[in-house]
């Protein structure tokens, strides 16, 4: 199982130029709203065509600009999950599962009852869409792609449809049904949660650009660069020069750390929010700083603080414990010691 | 009262809202496939145009094609006998082309609002072309279409001026309704018009009903609470 993609659209002021191939885990591509996410899922299923480029699936050449190659989408055997869906509102989800198949009356009726009871819907078959819920919807529309079983299933922005109460519950649920479909799997989001939750392997895109690529795990865990940085959440990003003796100078924040571990081409460095913690003497990898806000979350505080010597701009966010920070005292003149941080390209 | 300008009026309208129906909506439908947005605006001035011109223009235009001294008008009556200008054929044509463009633009309307993922998504799963219009795309626009028609219906049945150009005002065999009214109201017979006026305005508001009935039937698929 693999899909090659490298391809090339200028669309409407924007232009999309992604490459990137899989392995058969399953892919998620993370970016923001208007980043190309889902005109790159588009282009694979046929249902827009690139300016130039070659797409893959499983040795099949599905686009290739240069030797005029370009299957219809009926022919190209790709499973698209729309972001609303995409059902036919005026089809009971039973015709939804069964119209496009090419099978006889009676195969159909067996294989969308199958489908149905798979996804439990028994109940639902004789609805029409506006009459499921959310959820609901969501595993017709599943079903549907399945019941045509596709190379490979491309979901866009599976539950950004739901409310977002809904969300967490149905996740789970989705990932269980979506085991059903053995096959590659390509999900486009915009929340780093799904991202990490459903992807083995992750592509961040920016502006119609594949900015980085890799194991989701390492990127969530030790991004490289700047822009894996920004899409992972990270709050505290600046500048830096790196001085032979091992010290970074975060230019932003006036500070100076030292890392025994510094790679090469190292431009920036970002500190995880959940990365600091409140001493009492300043020592290694320690700042001091003055208090700007306190921001109360649901199970932590948020602060925001500044190093006495760093830039008004830029100030630094951390999260920590509501007790700790309650019975932290000189909380104007705070000591934090940094545990660790991301040295970025 | 003398019936036959009814019974020539609703077998023009009927014959020529058949016509008009397959005719605009497969200019609707070619026209919303069209790629180049150019020649997209200029098709659809032109298929509008009866629409806003004067219907005795529309009627010159007519007869500047279909005239028995014009290329097309000769032809077919020197090859195949057939006068077509005031006779009932050219109540029918007079009728088409003016209720031509309701039809058009109310099927264009229709098409172009049925939301394009629906029919990604029919190609994604493997539908032809041809099941994706006639399974998803004009049961979406139908309520659309069908208030079209009867709008076009009730164009072709009062339909005069072109009429009156191109097919004239011949008793019992091209004077519809609205000429009847016309020529009655012209000869100073008032109260024979009164009947006629009657049956005109109780089927245009037969046809409004309807219209009305087609946009409430519109929004079955995005209401919560649909009967089976």
């Amino acid at each position: 199982m693999s899909l090659e993609v490298n391809i090339k659209k200028k669309y409407k002021g924007f232009s999309l130029d992604v490459n990137f191939q899989t392995n058969g885990e399953y892919l998620g591509i993370l970016g923001a709203s208007g980043s190309g996410k889902s005109l790159t899922l588009k282009c694979i299923a046929g249902v827009e065509t690139p300016d130039e480029g070659k797409i893959v699936l499983n040795n099949r050449v599905l686009y290739d600009s240069q030797k005029n190659i370009n299957i219809i989408p009926q022919s190209r055997n790709i499973g698209y999950m729309f972001q609303n869906y995409a059902l036919f509102p005026n089809m009971t989800a039973e015709e939804n599962i069964s119209v496009g198949l090419k099978l006889s009356k009676k195969e159909k009726k067996l294989k969308t009852n199958e489908l149905l009871k798979m996804f439990h819907l028994e109940d639902m078959g004789y609805k029409y869409p506006a009459q499921l819920s959310g959820g609901q919807q969501q595993r017709v529309a599943l079903a549907r792609i399945i019941a045509y079983e596709p190379d490979v299933l491309l979901l866009d922005e599976p539950f950004s449809a739901l409310d977002s109460q809904l969300k967490s519950e149905l996740h789970t649920d989705f990932f269980d049904m979506l085991k059903l479909y053995k096959g590659e799997v390509l999900i486009v989001t915009h929340s780093k949660d799904e991202a990490y939750r459903f992807s083995e392997n992750l592509a961040l895109i920016e502006n119609g650009a594949i900015t980085g690529f890799g194991k989701t795990k390492e990127i969530f865990e030790h991004p490289k660069s700047l822009s894996e940085a920004k899409m992972i959440g990270c709050k505290n990003i600046s500048p830096c020069e790196v001085s032979a003796d091992n010290k970074i100078l975060c230019t932003d924040w006036g500070m100076i750390l030292k890392s025994n571990n510094i790679p090469e081409n190292c431009k920036y460095i970002g500190i995880p929010s959940g990365n600091f913690e409140t001493v009492n003497e300043p020592g290694a990898n320690t700042i001091e700083c003055k208090l700007v806000n306190v921001i109360e979350e649901i199970n932590e505080y948020t602060i925001v603080i500044e190093n006495n010597n760093g830039h008004e701009n830029n100030p630094i966010y951390f999260n920590i414990n509501k007790e700790t920070w309650n019975n932290t005292k000189n909380k104007n003149e705070l000591i934090l010691k940094i545990n660790d941080f991301y040295l970025l390209k | 009262m003398n019936w036959s300008p009814m019974l020539i009026s609703l077998k023009t309208a009927s014959v020529s809202i058949v016509i008009t129906f397959f005719l605009g909506l497969y200019a609707a439908k070619l026209v919303v496939g069209m790629k180049s947005e150019k020649i997209r605006i200029f098709i659809d001035g032109i298929l509008t145009l009866p629409l806003v011109l004067p219907p005795t223009v529309v009627g010159f235009f007519i007869l500047l094609i279909l005239g028995v001294k014009r290329p097309v008008g000769r032809f077919l009556l020197e090859f195949l006998s057939v006068k077509i200008v005031f006779s009932w054929t050219a109540t029918v044509i007079a009728a088409v082309i003016v209720s031509f463009p309701l039809m058009y633009r109310s099927a264009r309307g229709a098409l172009e609002q049925v939301d394009k993922n629906l029919i990604m998504a029919g190609r994604t799963l493997g539908m032809s072309e041809r099941r994706i219009f006639w399974r998803v795309i004009m049961p979406l626009a139908l309520p659309g279409i069908a208030s079209g028609g009867v709008l076009a219906f009730a164009r072709g049945l009062g339909e005069f001026g072109a009429t009156a150009m191109v097919a004239g005002n011949i008793a019992n065999k091209t004077r519809t309704l609205p000429l009847a009214i016309y020529a009655e109201v012209a000869a100073g017979n008032m109260e024979d018009s009164y009947g006629y006026v009657a049956v005109v305005v109780l089927i245009s508001f037969v046809v409004l009903s309807l219209m009305n009935y087609f946009t409430i039937r519109g929004s079955k698929y995005t209401d919560k609470d649909v009967s089976k």
